[in-house]
């Protein structure tokens, strides 16, 4: 695939030296990395390889990504899919809240978001996970039941938890990324840029709310189902091996608009706005309804609350 | 010779028509909550139509006072609207609770004030204040729009049937794939 | 100008010698290049699918190759198992056997970069986390730290080997003021790369089985414990395969020290216990998955029980003066202490830091075929690397092949001289 080699030594700059590698293992080595990159996964072009992180490349060079970009999906799924690069709205933070006593765990977040955010059919990916949870041991997520599916929810008993990126104001993810592939942008969402990180993992490990996702595999999304209205950090169609997340629909939110999840739930569970506006309805929550941070204790401060409407 | 009506009487009912118009835009102002809520721009709010069933409004095409004399004793209906059980609140509730006896096209309030189908909220609100409250500023229930700027409401009876408005469970959207389902597919995942 | 012409011979009979060899050698060789290859294809597979073909999911996102990573880091930091006595007690009998170590810390670094590279998702991207070529996010991740300090080990041992090598060669003494520095460095070096890579799983408050303070001391105890154990296999080996005199008391010695390691591991791992277990926290689910089973999956108990076991026997063989010096034992200790913390570091590290998951999730994680031939292929890659060294350096170190000398030439001096 490329010139990087699982075997060579130290950091790859050096030249394999003849005491750690013979000839004939260089050799061998050689023509397993040719064999790699011509059996190997899809085309990588030269400027996609060499392309700097993503907060560092002038004004002009996001456009020739962009173009690149969109050329790139024309060709996969056969229609204009536009990448967008909507930065934050000034005096922004975003906040949401979510109202645990009328959520039912109809999942139609779930499922609009994986529309809506082009997430990958198959393997599956899904950036909401709706927990259901025992009313008698109430947020314990040791007691959560992720593959809930009787006929009709809310179940007897029980009540619903949708969790999804908090939208951390210490993002755990942000510190531990060795290349800094995702930060923390003004408008408060932390985002990832699929070019630049290298799919080494370690922020799903640091991420406390199993928020981070992985492709694992090639992503497969039906042409016809492909979101046209993209954003560079958001829900452009995502190559394998790399993570993504939920980013409160930064190509809508940006725009002004509520995220998908918000949009389609049933119930009116879901409530999202500038936190830096005291007119909002984020605000109104925070004031009138109590609310609590999942995790509160690891100091994360999310973005995302929890609160009880009745 | 005929008496001709005085050209002073049409004035004369439609200021008395503008006078009930201004009078009942006012009262909805009054009930407008104070300002520790978040106030809701009149402009700024959306409200479909209520959800009849088809056909059913206006109640006065059969509901006429003239010719269906209301009977406004309590029972069970045995003619017609058989259909809707009333799951509302105690067993002594009944139609002409919420119902007006004899504006059949209107709702009316505890004090016998008229409300439109079109403004049911209102109605609601009387018992369920609270929920009023969170409702105008978009916590309660439904609401969507831009976050900064024009919002849709729904009427609590789109979501809340008034005869039975407990929330409807729903079948849920099938749960998510296990981890050790996800695998390459035959062929390859590229 | 001569140094380079020397360093140049130095290469080119290197490579000389370590493509000559007996037919044992040539078979090894030739069954490590198999794996090699066999772990190449599968890798192959991997590039070309992606992650999917490992068992890795977002539950458990780190599996084998990371748990694999983690032992070989502290493979690697044994090395001052035996600088210390060397070195820092003047210890004779070490001294002259204190390259195997670094050779060693070599080949398992070499190794732990391999698992690096296989793990992550985008290997096309791997020149994003070099430091002047790429943006490191240093000093905010420690996994920026664990690659510029494993780097900064790999090329001290590497320079420090290839000097003394050299030295031998040229038939120099090698300059004590050049190389004891560094080799003393290398003690806090050792410490530095295993404590960074405990710190990796330490810093994170998500997982609370490893958010414990005595993580990198557990780390630091079973990789001393460990890693010199296979040094002392190897070195018996050398003596009867080899001219190399190694004395008991020096295998005795390495021995006896890491009996206090094994004993110090084994006091961590109950504080750990009792912590957990004493207390009684919700956080206790992660050490009960891997020692009792949480509602019924119970994959781990078994091995978990066995890498107790095996290190308390290993310690007590270790601790016994008679027992230590008894060649049976003292193997039989080796690969138990191996065994014990090499599943420790793997399966009973990684697996249970990560089970269950971040939202209460069990995902009951075992390698599949791709990730055991891809290991397969690294570990052969090591012991490749390590067998390639000590072809070269062992008749160096001995004397036998240097730049005036060589197996071949004196053959053929011999040779010439018969009578015709």
């Amino acid at each position: 695939m490329t010139a990087q080699e699982p075997c060579q030594p130290s950091s790859g700059c050096q030249c394999p030296s003849t005491e750690e590698g013979s000839r004939r293992e260089f050799l061998g080595l050689a023509v397993a990395a040719v064999a790699t990159a011509l059996t190997g996964c899809e085309k990588l072009s030269t400027e996609e390889f060499l392309q700097d992180k993503f907060t560092e490349l002038s004004k002009s060079e996001v456009q020739t990504v962009i173009a690149r970009l969109e050329k790139e999906y024309k060709e996969k799924y056969g229609k204009e899919v536009k990448v967008g690069n909507a930065p934050p709205v000034p005096g922004t933070i975003f906040g949401y809240a979510l109202d645990l006593s009328r959520c039912i765990g109809c999942r139609r977040c779930v499922h609009a978001c994986v529309t809506e955010n082009n997430q990958s059919r198959e393997p599956e990916i899904q950036w909401i996970k709706v927990l259901e949870l025992e009313k008698e041991e109430g947020v314990n997520l040791q007691h959560a039941e992720h593959y809930y599916n009787p006929d009709e929810v809310p179940r007897e008993g029980h009540f619903y938890m949708p969790v999804q990126c908090q939208q951390c104001k210490k993002p755990p993810c942000v510190k531990v990324c060795p290349v800094g592939a995702t930060w923390r942008e003004k408008d408060g969402i932390v985002v990832v840029d699929y070019n630049w990180c290298i799919g080494c993992r370690y922020c799903m490990a640091a991420c406390p709310y199993g928020a981070r996702h992985f492709n694992w595999g090639e992503t497969t999304i039906p042409s016809k189902d492909v979101n046209p209205e993209t954003h560079y950090l958001g829900n452009r169609p995502r190559p394998k091996g790399v993570v993504e997340k939920c980013t409160f629909c930064i190509q809508r939110t940006r725009q002004g608009k509520y995220p998908a999840c918000l949009e389609v739930c049933p119930t009116g569970s879901r409530k999202f706005g500038n936190l830096l506006d005291k007119e909002s309805e984020i605000r109104y929550v925070l004031e009138n309804k109590r609310v609590f941070k999942l995790k509160e204790e690891l100091n994360t401060q999310p973005n995302f609350f929890y609160f009880y409407g009745v | 010779m005929t008496r001709i009506p005085r050209p002073s009487i049409l004035p004369g009912l439609f200021a008395c028509f503008l006078a009930f118009a201004a009078t009942a835009l006012l009262a909805e102002e009054h009930k407008k909550p104070h300002a520790a809520a978040v106030a809701v721009p009149k402009d700024q709010v959306q409200v479909p139509k209520p959800p009849f069933t088809e056909g059913i409004f206006p109640c006065s095409q059969c509901h006429d006072p003239k010719s269906m004399a209301p009977n406004q004793k309590r029972r069970e209906l045995k003619d017609m609207h058989t259909e809707i059980t009333l799951h509302h609140g105690p067993d002594t509730r009944w139609c002409l609770d919420c119902h007006d006896a004899y504006n059949r096209d209107n709702l009316h309030l505890a004090n016998g004030k008229l409300v439109s189908f079109n403004t049911s909220y209102q109605l609601c609100g009387q018992c369920h204040g609270d929920k009023l409250r969170d409702w105008r500023v978009g916590i309660h229930g439904k609401r969507t729009g831009m976050w900064n700027g024009a919002k849709q409401y729904l009427l609590c009876v789109h979501c809340h049937n008034p005869h039975s408005p407990h929330f409807k469970p729903l079948k849920p959207m099938p749960p998510p794939a296990r981890p050790e389902a996800i695998q390459l597919k035959n062929g390859g995942a590229r | 100008m001569s140094t380079l012409r020397n360093f140049s011979r130095f290469i080119t009979d290197t490579v000389r010698i370590i493509t000559t060899g007996g037919p044992i050698y040539y078979a090894w060789v030739a069954f490590l290049l198999l794996l090699i290859g066999v772990g190449a294809n599968a890798y192959i597979g991997q590039v070309n699918h992606g992650l999917i073909v490992t068992n890795m999911r977002d539950q458990v996102s780190w599996g084998f190759y990371i748990g694999n990573f983690t032992f070989l880091v502290g493979v690697a930091a044994a090395a001052i198992m035996l600088v210390i006595p060397a070195y820092i007690y003047d210890w004779e009998p070490i001294k002259e056997i204190t390259i195997l170590g670094e050779m060693l810390a070599i080949s398992a670094l070499v190794m732990c970069l391999g698992f690096v590279m296989v793990d992550i998702g985008r290997p096309d991207r791997f020149w994003h986390i070099m430091p002047a070529v790429g943006r490191l996010n240093w000093p905010q991740s420690m996994l920026a730290w664990d690659v510029l300090v494993l780097n900064a080990y790999l090329v001290l041992n590497y320079f420090v080997v290839t000097y003394l090598l050299y030295c031998a060669y040229t038939e120099r003494h090698y300059v004590k003021k050049l190389v004891t520095p560094l080799v003393l460095l290398s003690i806090p070096m050792a410490v530095s790369i295993h404590t960074c890579t405990a710190y990796l799983y330490n810093g994170l408050a998500s997982r609370p089985f490893w958010n414990s303070a005595i993580l990198a001391p557990r780390f630091l105890a079973s990789a001393f414990c460990s890693g010199p154990a296979i040094l002392l296999i190897l070195l018996q080996i050398l003596r009867k395969t080899t001219k190399l005199s190694i004395k008991d008391e020096a295998i005795f010695k390495i021995a006896e020290l890491m009996a206090y390691t094994m004993g110090f591991n084994l006091f961590l791992t109950a504080a750990e216990s009792f912590k957990e277990l004493y207390s009684g926290t919700e956080h206790m689910v992660y050490f009960q998955y891997l020692l009792f089973g949480v509602k019924g999956h119970n994959t781990l108990v078994p091995y978990a029980w066995a890498s107790i076991i095996c290190g308390a026997i290993a310690f007590l063989l270790f601790l016994v003066p008679k027992t230590r010096t008894n060649w049976v034992t003292l193997n039989i200790g080796c690969v138990l202490i191996y065994a014990s913390v090499y599943i420790e570091k793997g399966m009973g590290l990684i697996i249970p830091g990560l089970t269950p998951d971040a939202l209460g999730e069990i995902y009951v994680y075992t390698p599949s075929k791709t990730e055991i031939f891809v290991a397969a292929g690294i570990f052969a890659l090591g012991f490749l690397v390590f067998t390639i060294m000590l072809k070269a350096a062992v008749p160096m170190m001995l004397g036998e092949f240097t730049i005036n000398r060589s197996p071949k030439l004196d053959a053929a001096a011999a040779k010439s001289q018969e009578p015709a």
